[in-house]
């Protein structure tokens, strides 16, 4: 599958069979997105390094391989007591495996009037009209590959919608596991509605039960009605073999308050793209994202925050530690559009290098085009502290352990930023077996 | 905002100080690009086969290219046959002094303030004068022959000291590099050619000044700068062109090579070319490629640039950082007003251990001026213990105007430490205030502010050219006062 026209055409395949599964459904208005999609997918195909937005992330590993969606009626079961690990208690769960929801496994507790939690397969028969509006809407499917494969091939995904001042005290945990399926594509869609005023923490976690070389391809989106408030927490923790490609698209009213925390450590090659608009006055964004990499990995971290509305506030933090021959990528997009006065932007992006193997692109980036505004970035690439580690070992730890608490802290220093307990406190476990991990195989 | 309203009407009745066009007839070669243009200026110059074997293989090769477009500039397409590629003052002979050369044209420069005679009085400044693309005359010049530097026209270079420019030529701009150094390499016509040997440090600054004057026509310039070992020498460029309505290309190539250990190449360019109308009529298009290799241990390439010029500037001054422990620089000031456009930056690419390299760059947008820094801070994996940090800041006055920044951090050594930092901001109201309750003027109040926000980047400048850039910003955002 070296050529564009056989990848096209082995998509297009799929894409057959997948029709044909559908039976009556094939008639609906969002299979008639579904072919738009996928035609659109046809027409660019995968998109190569000659692509600047993928300079430095080379994907071919991925573009070459013919990947096909799991049949649902081939869902492998699972026992609960093997998914209980990677559940949040707090949080009502709902659980997809290998893309399809499962009912057995997910947990919906009691929701306030008007709050719908529940899969979009769901959502699609019970509240069409909504999702007619508001599906496929926001994130760009024309002019970006991977949103248009995900438009072609999802079937299923969460759909969560919060009305007009209500608050949801709990936590969403969106859960997609996979079951390491050889060239299996995961295709997952989510939509997240939060009226005006609303309240709510979304947590999507990615992971595998065991390693394969299957292709995660996420969309989610988010709308953020006037004076929301929303904290959206990703963990990626797919398999080391995996492919695991995202698009968070984040559309905020005025007075909006959305909080992104990313958590970036699994696949083989991996890239999460994150994108919010200001649609109206005085939002305020917060991005922090944390890479951890270790081996041959290659994890690509890339941000767009759209300044289109006068009077919003953003800040944004992306942190990387690099070991093996590990490969982190960063590019932070800041737009002001010209008539978004008093903007006020702050991007930090920091990279520790642990070995001598491991490499870094970055590639900060801000378009201005409006004058009263405060607009800053600022980028470092360097090693551990020689002067902390001497400190730390003249307190009587070894070198190991002080590199390990230097480390540590610094990767801490953005999982202390989420707000849901429970995901903090597992988090600070999986960093500091992924700081072994990075040891053994230095 | 009436002081945007004021802000728009003075920038329009701003004037181009330097827009005089001088009437003297020039020996041209026919409009258009083909082989036979290329033999024509190489005979013209009566160059070695080897020059012109060069030039054709730069042609071939950029026939091969594709004008990039990744640039953040709009423009019109250049249409690359409606361009005289060679336009030379006529006049009979070499001129032996100053007494021989045309006096029209010793008066083009009395105008830009940089009379020959003055200088080689007064200011102890070796000027070698590029008019359209041809030397004019070169001062002070058997001055520096008695220390063994070798300063003078490329054209006599090539002539007088081939084996020098056959070594040096393309070694750090090859003719495969981009399409606009393609394009120099085969139909450059002149530049200036700088060799200093061995332990020499040049005692006066040496300076060249470029000009365009003819009408349709490209300036594609070439300048060579060799340093050997433990040898200094301070560079200065400046340029201006008459006023127009078409737009002009100018296609330069620069290249700086510290070879020796403890080589020091300071590179001063002050550009005022000719930014256009109000409107954003005509203006130069300047698109060049500037190099430096740092060969030898210690060896130090510094870059200082003031572009309040041209109507689009699309250029990154480059430090190829080879030698141990060799440090690159990058000092730039780039104003665009009007509709002016600048995409400038650098690249510092760490080779060897020990390497460090620092960036200052100060970029201010005014009227419906869009600037934007693009910069590569490349640090390779034998390049252990690397060294950069960034600064690259913006100032906008005015709200139709836009500031971009890109900057590229590749590292592959984990050693290296690497800082960028970048803002970008407007003059705050409580600076202009407090200015004026100490009884400044608005107008001389956001000059102080702007002169404070580029002092960095002044202070690395020569005198001479200090006090000039100074005037020239003054000059470029004459007005615009937000």
């Amino acid at each position: 599958m070296k050529s564009i026209t056989e990848q096209a055409a082995w998509y297009q395949s799929v894409f057959d069979a997948l029709e044909k599964s559908l039976n009556g459904e094939a008639q609906s208005g969002f299979h008639v997105l579904r072919k738009k999609a996928l035609n659109r997918f046809k027409e660019m195909g995968f998109p190569t390094t000659r692509n600047e937005e993928w300079k430095f992330t080379n994907i071919t590993p991925l573009a070459t391989t013919p990947f096909t969606p799991v049949p649902a009626g081939t869902v492998a079961r699972i026992a609960p007591s093997a998914v209980k690990h990677y559940l949040i208690p707090e949080a009502h769960s709902l659980v997809f495996v290998d893309g399809h929801f499962s009912r057995d496994l997910s947990t919906i507790g009691e929701m306030p009037d008007g709050v719908i939690v529940c899969s979009l397969a769901e959502a699609s028969r019970r509240h069409a009209a909504l999702l007619e509006r508001e599906l496929a809407r926001h994130a760009p499917g024309e002019e970006n590959s991977f949103v248009a494969l995900n438009t072609a091939f999802s079937l299923d995904g969460a759909f969560v919608s919060i009305p007009d001042g209500v608050r949801l005290t709990e936590p969403v945990h969106m859960l997609f596991l996979s079951t390491g399926k050889p060239q299996a594509l995961i295709p997952p869609r989510n939509l997240f509605l939060v009226g005006a005023e609303g309240q709510v923490s979304l947590v999507e976690t990615y992971a595998a039960l065991n390693d394969g070389v299957y292709f995660t391809n996420v969309v989610s989106e988010l709308l953020a009605g006037e004076g929301a408030l929303i904290e959206h927490d990703k963990l990626q923790n797919e398999s080391r073999s995996s492919y695991h490609i995202s698009w968070t698209h984040i559309v905020q009213q005025a007075r909006s308050t959305v909080t992104s925390n990313l958590v970036a450590m699994g696949g083989s090659i991996a890239r999460s793209n994150i994108t919010t608009v200001f649609e109206g006055e005085k939002g305020l964004c917060t991005l922090n994202g944390l890479t951890l990499a270790a081996g041959t990995q290659l994890i690509d971290n890339h941000t767009t925050i759209d300044h289109a509305s006068p009077h919003c506030e953003s800040h944004e933090l992306y942190k990387a530690v690099l070991d093996g021959k590990a490969h982190g990528v960063f590019n932070g997009k800041i737009f002001v559009r010209k008539d978004a006065q008093k903007t006020d932007a702050k991007q930090t992006n920091q990279t520790l290098l642990l070995s001598d193997d491991a490499v870094i692109d970055t590639k900060p980036q801000l378009e201005i085009f409006a004058d009263d505004v405060k607009c800053t970035h600022g980028a470092t690439v360097g090693q551990l502290d020689a002067d902390q580690i001497f400190y730390l070992r003249s307190r009587g730890l070894n070198l190991l352990q002080a590199k390990d608490m230097l480390t540590f802290a610094f990767a801490a220093d953005v999982v202390h930023r989420i707000h849901v307990e429970s995901l903090r406190e597992r988090l600070v476990s999986l960093i500091h077996d992924k700081l072994h991990e990075g040891r053994i195989s230095s | 905002m009436s002081t945007a309203t004021n802000t728009i009407e003075q920038l329009a009745n701003r004037e181009y100080k330097w827009g005089f066009i001088t009437d003297i007839d020039a020996d041209s070669a026919p409009k258009g690009l083909n082989e036979e243009i290329i033999r024509f200026i190489s005979l013209k110059k009566n160059e070695p086969d080897w020059l012109l074997e060069w030039r054709l293989r730069a042609y071939r090769h950029w026939l091969t290219m594709k004008e990039p477009r990744w640039a953040n500039v709009k423009y019109h397409t250049i249409d690359y046959q409606d361009i005289i590629y060679y336009s030379a003052p006529k006049r009979k002979a070499r001129p032996k002094s100053l007494a021989e050369v045309d006096p029209e044209l010793l008066k083009t420069y009395e105008k830009l303030g940089i009379s020959l005679q003055e200088q080689e009085r007064l200011a102890g400044v070796a000027v070698d004068a590029v008019f359209d693309s041809v030397s004019v005359a070169t001062t002070f010049k058997e001055k520096l022959a008695e220390l063994g530097i070798i300063f003078c026209s490329f054209s006599e270079a090539v002539q007088d000291h081939p084996d020098l420019v056959r070594k040096y030529l393309g070694s750090v701009v090859p003719y495969t590099d981009n399409f606009f150094a393609s394009l120099n390499s085969a139909v450059f016509t002149d530049g200036s050619f700088c060799y200093i040997p061995k332990g020499v440090r040049c005692p006066m600054e040496l300076s060249t000044y470029f000009r365009i004057n003819a009408a349709n026509t490209g300036q594609f310039e070439r300048t060579l700068i060799v340093a050997e070992e433990g040898s200094y020498v301070s560079y200065l460029e400046g340029c201006t062109a008459p006023m127009r309505d078409e737009n002009q290309l100018h296609a330069a190539v620069v290249e700086l090579i510290a070879v020796g250990e403890n080589a020091h190449i300071k590179y001063s360019t002050v550009q005022n070319w000719y930014p256009g109308d109000a409107e954003g009529r005509g203006g130069i298009y300047n698109f060049v490629t500037k190099r430096g290799k740092c060969i030898g241990r210690n060896s130090r390439i510094s870059w200082t640039q003031v572009e309040t010029g041209s109507a689009i500037t699309w250029k990154y001054p480059s430090v190829i950082l080879q030698g141990e422990n060799s440090v690159g620089e990058f000092y730039s000031v780039a104003v665009t007003n009007n509709h002016q456009q600048a995409d400038t930056g650098t690249k510092m690419i760490h080779l060897g251990k020990n390497t460090r390299s620092t960036i200052v760059s100060k970029g201010i947008s005014a009227g419906f001026g869009q600037n934007s820094y693009r910069g590569l801070v490349d640090i390779k994996k034998g390049a252990a213990n690397a060294r950069n940090f960034s600064q690259c800041d913006s100032l906008l006055l005015g709200d139709k105007c836009g500031a971009h920044t890109f900057p590229y951090i590749e590292v592959r050594n984990n050693t290296a430490r690497v800082e960028h930092e970048a803002s970008t901001s407007k003059i705050g109201e409580d600076q202009i205030f407090y200015c004026k309750q100490r009884g400044l003027s608005t107008e001389d109040a956001v000059n102080m502010i702007v002169n404070g926000f580029c002092k960095e980047v002044f202070r690395e400048l020569p005198m001479e050219f200090a006090v000039e850039a100074q005037k020239l910003l003054g000059i470029s955002l004459e007005g615009s006062v937000g």
